[in-house]
Parts: C-alpha cells; structure tokens; sequence
C-alpha cells in the first residue's frame, strides 16, 4: 500500500501569502495536476450525458468491441456496454469517494493531532500510541476485514477507508501543533486567559493548515486507490454499480482478449491519484515557510 | 622589540624569519558567485605569496572573503556551475616544482591534497564523519597518498595522535568522534591534516568555536609543529590577538579585498589603513598598563552589500577620514613603508597627523 | 544503549496490547459478533444460538471476554479453522514463508534499486535523471499494484511468453530453485515496484543532507577521490536513517503481498486471507489480522534495534 504521505515532512507553520501562489504557479507538474483532477471532476459529471451510449445499456451484438470501433473510444465490455461512459460513471463513484473519505479522516486526524499536540505528557502519549498502533495493521488487511463484517455500500465504504486513513493526517498535525504550542503568541494568547478550545482552534489550528492542506490532498490520493484496491478484491463497490476498481476485477478474466478492459480504468486511477499527488507535493513546497518573506 | 606590548596591549613575538623560499604565489585571485540576484564578488583579485616556513596571518570580519579565499586555493569552492575562479596560484613543491593549482585536473589536485597542502576548518564537532574510528579517519590520509599497507597507517596515526598530544595514543585509535571533547577533535584534525608533512596548511578559523583556554593550547601546538615539521600556514582568523600571537606576517581584508598586508609588528603597532585601525582600537583592553580610561571605539556602519560595491573605497562609507577622491575611484596597494602595503589613498596624510 | 533498548522494548509492549484491543475491537465489529458466520447456518434456532453464545463467553462482561481472549492468544491458542479444524497458528505459519519469501525479495530488489536511484539523483541533482526520477516515483506510487501486475501478465506472459503467469511452482515442472526464482521474479518485481518509488526518494534525501556536511568537506579536503568519498563516507551515513524506515515499511509490504500474491496466485498469507473471507473462515481471518500486525511490531523492533547498534553515537552512548 502506497505510503504517499510517508514522504510528507510537517513544513513549518506558515501564513498563506501571494509568495506560497507565485510558488505553486511554478511547479508545473501541480498545476497538470489540477488541470487533470478538473478535467476528469467535469468529465465524470457532465460527460456521461454528452455520450450517446448509456452506461448500463446492454448491446450483446457488440461486445468486446476494441477501441474506437463504431463509435466507442474505448471499446466495450464482455457486455456490450461502452466503456468510456462506464469509466466516467465509475469516476462519480471512486471520486466522490476519495474526496468524501479525505474530509472525514482529515477532520478526525486533525481532531486528534490538534489535542495532542495542545494537551501534551499522557494525552498526547496516549493518543499517539494509538495511532502507532493502528498503524501495525496493514491498512488494506483492515479495510478488507472490515468491509467483510460490514456489508459495503458506498457511505460505509468511505468510512471504513476514512478509518484506515486519518493517521497520516494525525501525525502531521501533532508534529505541526507540538512544535507552535511553544510559540510567543500561543502563550499571550493563554496568558489572556483563552480556554484551550480557543487556543486550539482559533490559534494552533489556522497555523497549521499549510500541511492539514497536504496531507489532505495526499489523503485523497490515497483513498481513491485504497477504493480500487477493496473494489477490485471484491469487497467494495459491488456491480452493477461501478468503480474503477470493480471494472478492474471483471477486466481480469478478459486479459488476453480484450485487454482495453483492464488498461484504460488502470490509468484513469493512475491519473487520478498521481494528479493529487502531484497537487499535494506542489502545495508542500508552496507552503514551505522556509521560502516565505512574508 | 622582544616581549614589548603594542598600544594595544598583545605580546609581541620576535622579528620575522629571513625571507626564504616562496611556497604559494597567489596572483590576481578572483571568486564570483552567480547569485538569484546577479553576480557576487566574494573575493577581488587578492594577490599574495606565503614563504616556507612562516605563518601568514589572513584577518577580516565575516563577509570579508578571507575564508572563501583559503576554500578557493584548495578548490574546494562549492560546484562549478555556480562558481567562478579566476587567477592563478603558483604552488612550489618539495622538489621545487612550480605548478598553477587553478589550472590541475581534478585528479591531480586531489593528490595535492591532504597531501602537499591540508586544511583544518572551524567546527571540530562536525568535522569528523562519526560512524567512522578517528584512527581510520586519519590512516585514510595516509593510505591515499603514500604506498603503505593499512597496519603502517594506522602506526603512523598513533604517532601522528601522539605529536598532537592526545594521550594514550594507541587505544584512541578506536576512539569514535562523539567520545572526544572539542578540543581533542581539533587536534585529529590537525593529526589528520599532517599525516603526510604538507608544505603549506591552511587553517581557517580552527580555534574559533572552542573555548578560551583550549584556544591557547591549540595555537601553541600549531607553533610548536610548525616549527618542527618547517610548514607554512594560513592562518585565517578575525581574532588580532591570535594575530599578534602567532603571525609573522599579516594580511588583512575588507569587502573581498586586501587593504593592508605587512609584517605583523609594524601592521599591529602602527596600522596605516583606517580599517585595520578601527580593528585595533575596538579591542577591549584589560591589562594594567592601559591608559586611562578610554572609550571602546567602535566602526560605525556596516559591511557593504556584496551585490552592491561602492563605486570608490570599500571603506569609505564608514571611514572618518574619507575625501571626495576616496570615494570616486577604488584606491590601487601601494607600497608603504616598512616592506607593508596599503590600499588608501590618504595613508600618508593620516599616518602623519597621528604621529 | 541499554536505556534505550529498555525504553524501545517497552513501547513495544505498550503496542502490543493496545494493538490487541483494537483487534478485539474489530473481531466484534461484525454485526451479531462472533456469532454472525452462525447466524447464516438454517436450522438453528434461538435457543441452540444463545447456547453456543453462552459457551463463547459471549455473555460475559467485555473486559472479561477480552482478557480471556488476550490470554488464549499469547498462550499460543488462536482458534481452529472453520474450513479443516485445524488450528490457525498451523495454518497461517503453514503459509507465512511464501509471503516472506515475496516480501524478501521485494526488499533486495527495491533498497538496491533505490539506493541507486537516490544516490544518483542527489549527486546529479535537477538533472534529467533527477527529474525523470521524481515524477517516476510519484508516477510509480500512483499506479494501483494489481494493475501494474495484469499489465506484467500481460506483456510478459501473455504476449511474450517469458514468464509464468502465476504460482509459485510449475504443475508437474522439475521444482528446481530455477524454476522457482521464474515464478518468483514477476510478483517481487511488481511488489517491488511500490517501495523502489519510496527508497530512492528517501535516499536521496538523506544524501542531500549529507553532502553538505562539514565531514564531507573534510574528506575531500584530505584529497580523497570522489567516489570514495561518495560511497564510504557520505552513502555511509546516508543509509542509516533508512534502517528504521525498513521497519516503518512492514506494513505496507504486507498488504501490497497480498495484492501481489492475489493476481500472481502465489501461495502466501495475502491469499489466505482473501479465501478465508470468502469462506467466512473468522477466526483465521482474525489470526491474519492480529499476526500481521505483530509482525509489523517485531519487524519494527528489530529495526529500530539494529539501528541503533549501527550508529556509533547510539552504540557507544
């Protein structure tokens, strides 16, 4: 399993000011990723009607179509069903997933990096040695474990990836608040008389949002192929509803016939998360205070 | 002029050595680096020629050049691509050959070094690889430069440990850099730099980060070295008390410039460039022979930008002696008295006035 | 020294059982628990349920149900199959060297790869190598594993005919260590593929660092060439971060293992697992679970450990 994130190192706290844009604007590769992810957010909603195959129409007289005979650009399935709609449809799914699971183990692991960090000796001990435990499973022995218990649909499905994923997230944010709460203006503002939930998330917090905005990023990175991963080993999302991961595990069985079946969902999930990867990696450096005059 | 205290109250040594054979001659050094911001000049054509056997004093503040200098003669400036060298540096070896150290391959100057010229630097506590034994460290050099077989190395190390005057030697030999003080590391240091008796040592701030008195130690071992092994060394310092101590000749530098050179007594007691006065004047002094109580005189101003030289004297923004002429074009060395050379226009004219 | 094997050891205790809980957490996460794969069996009733409930224990407290489970665990009993009965320890260290024996290899391949790669790329940093070797790596942790191995199936088994397309042995071949290393070398190298990305990012990294220490100009001030200077002094140093990052990585090779081993048919813990869930088999999934995880731990241990006693600094303390 891809430990993207393992790369990310916590950047030092930083106001995001035009010289972080001027930054990313540079890195060429973040912005094909940004052009990649809106292309394939607009494809995947506004496509499939633009297509004039219907993803689940079934057109036996066709199938195995390889591409881009009469009309399907990529071809069709053992179904006869286009595959181009199907990957864009499989696209709402495996997306709205990825960016669903990134929200709710952002928010966690922000939660509990952010008390941490803040409370420190036995909380913040006890929080992270949960964390480093829960990072002894393997995560997609988890995810599989779990999905097995409870049968899968797509919101059970974004939290049990969400639940393998907010670690990362976690670590991140208690390195970043551990390393502000020693910080002068943490300390007036305590001095003032400012509750720890006022410190923490009025203070710590809107200074450590350069790397939660990392890490969140390279979370959905994650997600969407620990999606593909579950899908494609039969315990995500179940047909007819498709995923990319999914149309993977039917393309297996076509491999040497119709190979079109299982190369085209295999780069759309490779665009995607390196997209997000390379957004991510680009923010990191954007974000990196050591470059900010501000 | 034995044992006499200068106005500013250092021990002075005896007279220079007679002048013998010359060991480095340096013409026209230059080094620019290419910055975001355009091009640096860290050093302007800095020319000079260090004899056998005596110890050429480089003094500056930081940002004077005067450590770029000594990187740049063993060409161990950072990369080309962002690095220009210009010049020559003539170096004579032990068989009286000349050569232009600027202008050998690579391969050639790696042998020159750690072998016909060493180097020791500032931090002693980082200097040392730790994962390796200090003994290896120093046999290293050893067994890259001359024929011998490892064992031989590593005898030669202990008696290396041994004349810096590191106790029990043999057992130290397996000693890690993070088991031994400061001080004791700077002397590997110096184990390693003459491990195969270079001619020339350049020693670029070596007693800066340790403490006072073991400074004073350090600095006697190089003296005694020197005089037992008859090196010549660069030593590269800001302190003018480690100057007085064990300098024969002095060079001093401002904004990538020499702006006075001489032979250490007369730079020392009668300094003829503002700058170096201003140096002078601005150590405090505690002995008990000073005069009344004078203020501490300091150098107003700043060093200049690198990036943006004055047109004229380097100096002269800061100078309280400055003319409009001084300030028009940069003032060329010139020969002054005593054997020295200045680079002021008005050295003359103040030297008078303060005599 | 000793202190910090103490403080390590220590730690890892603490894991361990908190790993436990979370294992038993999950263990009841199945709706009805431990029940549930009986739950699916007609014929029983209310009544025979509530019995076999009662002989679980699964009417006592949590805290007791847990301990009772944590002890039956390290007293080495960890259930029995529901497919052959046979306990599950058997049964999981039955197919544990294959896993370890893809998992291996992995590791050979991917840290000489990758420390080639880094150390490369740090010396000839932004270069064209360097570039390539960047977007490569993102590219690399980008491509879903069992993708890139049908795309190897394909291509050199399919197509080319090179390799085997899966197993670990060939059916009625010669079981020659040839033949084996055949089969070995298509799911090591796609497990591979994954950890080359990481090493040489981290290696590279750790180089940078290093270079530009004073004890590298230390070394080349003595006149040492550069390659020795390179491999002995500064890769030296480069590498030994990289020593606990081996154990950090345990995780992540196990369930790219299963991955591997799924599409590739090999015989190991991964595949195990998948069947079992399959076959509703819980208490090995359950073993599978709580042993991968204490092999992280160990392997995460042993790491730090040999680490530590690598570098002087920590050795000599």
């Amino acid at each position: 399993m891809p430990t993207a994130s393992a790369l990310a190192q916590p950047a030092v706290a930083v106001k995001i000011g035009s010289g972080a844009w001027r930054r990313f604007c540079r890195h060429r590769l973040a912005l094909f990723g940004v052009a990649a992810i809106l292309l394939m957010v607009l494809a995947s909603i506004v496509g499939p009607s633009l297509i004039p195959f219907d993803s689940l129409k079934i057109d036996i007289r066709h199938r195995f179509a390889p591409p881009p005979f009469e009309g399907h650009l990529f071809g069709t399935d053992q179904l006869g069903r286009d595959l181009l709609v199907r990957l864009l449809m499989a696209g709402r799914i495996s997306l709205s997933i990825g960016f669903a699971a990134m929200t709710v183990s952002t928010a966690f692991g922000t939660l509990i990096g952010v008390a941490a960090g803040y409370y420190g000796g036995a909380v913040r001990v006890a929080l992270m040695r949960f964390v480093d435990a829960m990072l002894c499973f393997p995560q997609i022995f988890l995810l599989l474990v779990l999905a097995a218990f409870i049968q899968p649909n797509v919101v059970t499905l974004t939290l049990i990836i969400a639940a393998s994923s907010w670690m990362e997230v976690a670590r991140v944010v208690e390195g970043q608040v551990r390393s502000l709460r020693e910080r002068d203006f943490i300390l007036a503002a305590e001095m003032l008389g400012a509750s720890g939930r006022y410190v923490m998330f009025r203070e710590l917090l809107p200074n450590a949002i350069g790397p939660i905005i990392v890490a969140a990023t390279l979370t959905v990175a994650r997600a969407i192929l620990l999606e593909a991963y579950v899908s494609f080993l039969g315990y995500g999302i179940q047909p007819p509803m498709a995923s990319w991961g999914n149309m993977l595990n039917n393309a297996q069985q076509y491999l040497g016939s119709a190979p079109w079946l299982a190369i085209f969902p295999g780069l759309m999930i490779t665009l995607a998360v390196s997209s997000f990867n390379f957004v991510g990696d680009g923010l990191r450096d954007a974000l990196d205070a050591r470059f900010d005059l501000n | 002029m034995q044992g006499t205290l200068g106005p500013v109250g250092f021990a002075m040594p005896a007279a220079a050595h007679a002048a013998t054979e010359t060991v480095l001659d340096v013409q026209d050094l230059s080094v620019t680096f290419a910055t975001e911001n355009g091009p640096l000049v860290a050093v302007r054509e800095v020319s000079f020629d260090l004899r056998a056997g005596e110890t050429l004093a480089l003094v500056g503040e930081s940002g004077s050049g005067k450590s770029v200098t000594s990187l740049a003669i063993m060409r161990l400036t950072p990369s080309a691509s962002r690095v220009k060298v210009s010049g020559s540096v003539q170096f004579t070896d032990g068989e009286g050959r000349k050569r232009d150290l600027l202008q050998l391959d690579l391969d050639a100057m790696r042998r020159v070094r750690g072998n016909e010229i060493s180097m020791i630097f500032q931090e002693p506590m980082t200097s040392l690889n730790p994962v390796h034994r200090i003994g290896d460290q120093i046999a290293e050099a050893v067994t890259f430069h001359q024929r011998v077989s490892a064992r031989a190395a590593l005898v030669r190390a202990a008696e290396l440990l041994d004349q810096v005057g590191i106790s029990d030697a043999r057992r130290r030999l397996s000693a890690y850099p993070h088991q031994l003080s400061g001080g004791m590391r700077q002397r590997v240091m110096i184990a390693m730099a003459l491990a195969c008796n270079p001619r020339v040592l350049i020693a670029d701030e070596p007693t800066t980060a340790l403490d006072v008195t073991v400074q004073a130690q350090i600095l006697e071992l190089l003296k005694e070295l020197q005089t037992a092994t008859g090196m010549a060394v660069i030593f590269v310092t800001h302190n003018l008390g480690v100057v007085a101590e064990i300098a024969d000749r002095v060079m001093v530098m401002y904004a990538g410039a020499i702006v006075e050179r001489g032979d250490v007594v007369p730079v020392m007691t009668r300094p003829l460039m503002p700058y170096t006065q201003g140096l002078l004047h601005s150590v405090p002094r505690l002995d008990p022979d000073a005069p009344g109580r004078e203020p501490l005189e300091a150098i107003p101003g700043n060093v200049p930008d690198p990036l943006q030289p004055p047109p004229g004297c380097a100096f002269a923004p800061r100078c309280r002696h400055v003319e409009p002429a001084c300030e028009a074009a940069v003032p060329v060395l010139e020969q002054a008295d005593d054997g020295r050379q200045v680079r002021c226009r008005r050295w003359r004219a103040i030297d008078e006035a303060q005599r | 020294m000793a202190n910090f094997l103490l403080g390590r050891l220590l730690q890892s205790l603490v894991l361990l059982l908190i790993v436990s809980v979370i294992g038993f957490a999950v263990l009841h996460l199945a709706p009805g628990g431990p029940l549930a794969q009986f739950a699916l069996i007609p014929g029983l009733t209310k009544e025979d349920l509530a019995r076999m409930a009662h002989e679980m224990g699964l009417d006592r407290p949590l805290p007791m149900q847990y301990w009772e489970w944590l002890t039956r665990l390290l007293g080495g009993d960890w259930g029995h199959s529901y497919r052959d009965n046979r306990p599950v320890l058997d049964v999981i260290t039955g197919r544990l060297p294959a896993t370890l024996e893809l998992m291996g290899a992995a590791i050979l391949i991917s840290v000489l790869a990758g420390a080639w790669i880094g150390v490369m790329g740090a010396i000839r940093r932004y270069s064209i190598f360097d570039m390539l070797a960047t977007i490569g790596a993102m590219v690399a942790l980008s491509i879903p594993t069992f993708w890139f191995g049908l795309i190897v199936i394909y291509i050199f088994s399919v197509h080319l005919g090179w390799l085997p397309p899966g197993n670990r042995t060939t059916v009625g071949g010669d079981g020659s260590f040839l033949d084996y290393l055949h089969h070995l070398i298509a799911p090591a190298a796609v497990l591979a593929l994954v950890e080359v990305a990481i090493w040489s990012r981290y290696i590279r990294a750790s180089m940078l660092d290093v270079v530009n220490q004073d004890y590298i100009r230390t070394a080349r001030a003595k006149g040492l060439p550069e390659r020795t200077v390179l491999w002995h002094h500064a890769l030296r140093n480069a590498l030994l971060p990289m020593i606990a990052l081996a154990g950090v990585e345990i995780p992540t090779l196990l369930g790219g293992a299963l991955v591997a081993e799924t599409v590739f048919t090999w015989p190991g813990m991964g595949r195990l697992l998948l069947d079992s869930l399959g076959y509703r088999d819980y208490p090995v999934v359950m073993g599978i679970l709580m042993f991968s995880a204490v092999l992280a731990l160990l392997g995460n241990l042993l790491a730090d450990l040999f680490a530590a006693v690598a570098d002087p600094r920590v050795r000599l303390a």
